[in-house]
């Protein structure tokens, strides 16, 4: 999937995920999107949660090899 | 903006473990677009202050925290020390390094520290409030906290939680 920023969780733990994700979005300009690769396993919910309350889009959701990766497109 | 939400806090708690949901909550919920106030009272305080060294965790009659290792090969990391309440009580600086010890496994689990989730809180604007009467009571000084805070007592405290969709004492 095509992505204009991407940004490295790995080894952070709740909510250092969200809150870095939540800035990252803050630097870019609507209906752009954001690669986020996550070790976290509580990620999972908590960036569908983050997607349905903000608004922002959660294009896609997976796990592979103890990654979790998400494609966000900024409201 | 009338339909954003709003969450008020009020943490009492002056211990590095309970430094922790105030803080995690408040920085969440800013993210998560949220209006954010905070309002520190008692031992709260303490997490206001510029040197956070005096938030420490004691296990001292805390029989719910696990007291393990933050080191060595696994086996060693999954002993539980199980300390009694009188040998704690008696050893020195035991608090001070269990406190050292709980850091390192904060550390190593990739978990925020309280002064960067406290620096996230205020650059997402969260707003930090604290109990005048408190300060007075425990004969601090303004200077004593961080810049940015504000003083005020339970009237300014209600002002705000009165239009709040969710409010929590910690």
């Amino acid at each position: 999937m095509n992505f204009d920023k991407e940004l490295d969780a790995r080894g952070l733990n709740c909510p250092l995920p969200i809150l870095r994700c939540k800035k990252s979005l803050n630097e870019m300009t609507s209906g752009l999107v954001l690669k986020v690769v996550s070790t976290d396993p509580g990620s999972v919910k908590d960036f569908a949660a983050f997607a349905k309350q903000t608004g922002n889009e959660l294009l896609s959701s997976a796990e592979a090899g103890g990654e979790y990766t998400f494609f966000i497109k900024k409201k | 903006m009338d339909d954003q939400k709003k969450l008020a806090i009020i943490a009492t708690k002056g211990t590095l473990d309970w430094a922790y949901p105030p803080f995690i909550l408040a920085s969440t919920a800013a993210a998560l677009g949220y209006e954010t106030q905070i309002f520190f009272t008692f031992y709260g305080l303490q997490m206001l202050r510029k040197d956070l060294s005096c938030l420490k965790v004691s296990p001292l009659g805390n029989p719910g925290m696990p007291m393990k290792m933050p080191f060595g090969p696994k086996w060693f990391k999954g002993i539980n020390w199980n300390i009694p309440n009188a040998v704690q009580s008696l050893v020195p600086g035991y608090e001070s390094v269990a406190t050292a010890l709980m850091k390192q496994t904060i550390k190593n689990n990739g978990v925020a520290s309280i002064p960067e989730l406290r620096e996230l809180c205020q650059e997402a604007e969260v707003k930090f409030i604290a109990c005048q009467m408190t300060v007075e009571l425990f004969g601090f000084e303004h200077s004593d906290f961080i810049d940015g805070v504000e003083y005020g007592g339970a009237a300014t405290f209600f002002e705000f939680a009165g239009e709040t969709d969710i409010c929590l004492f910690i």
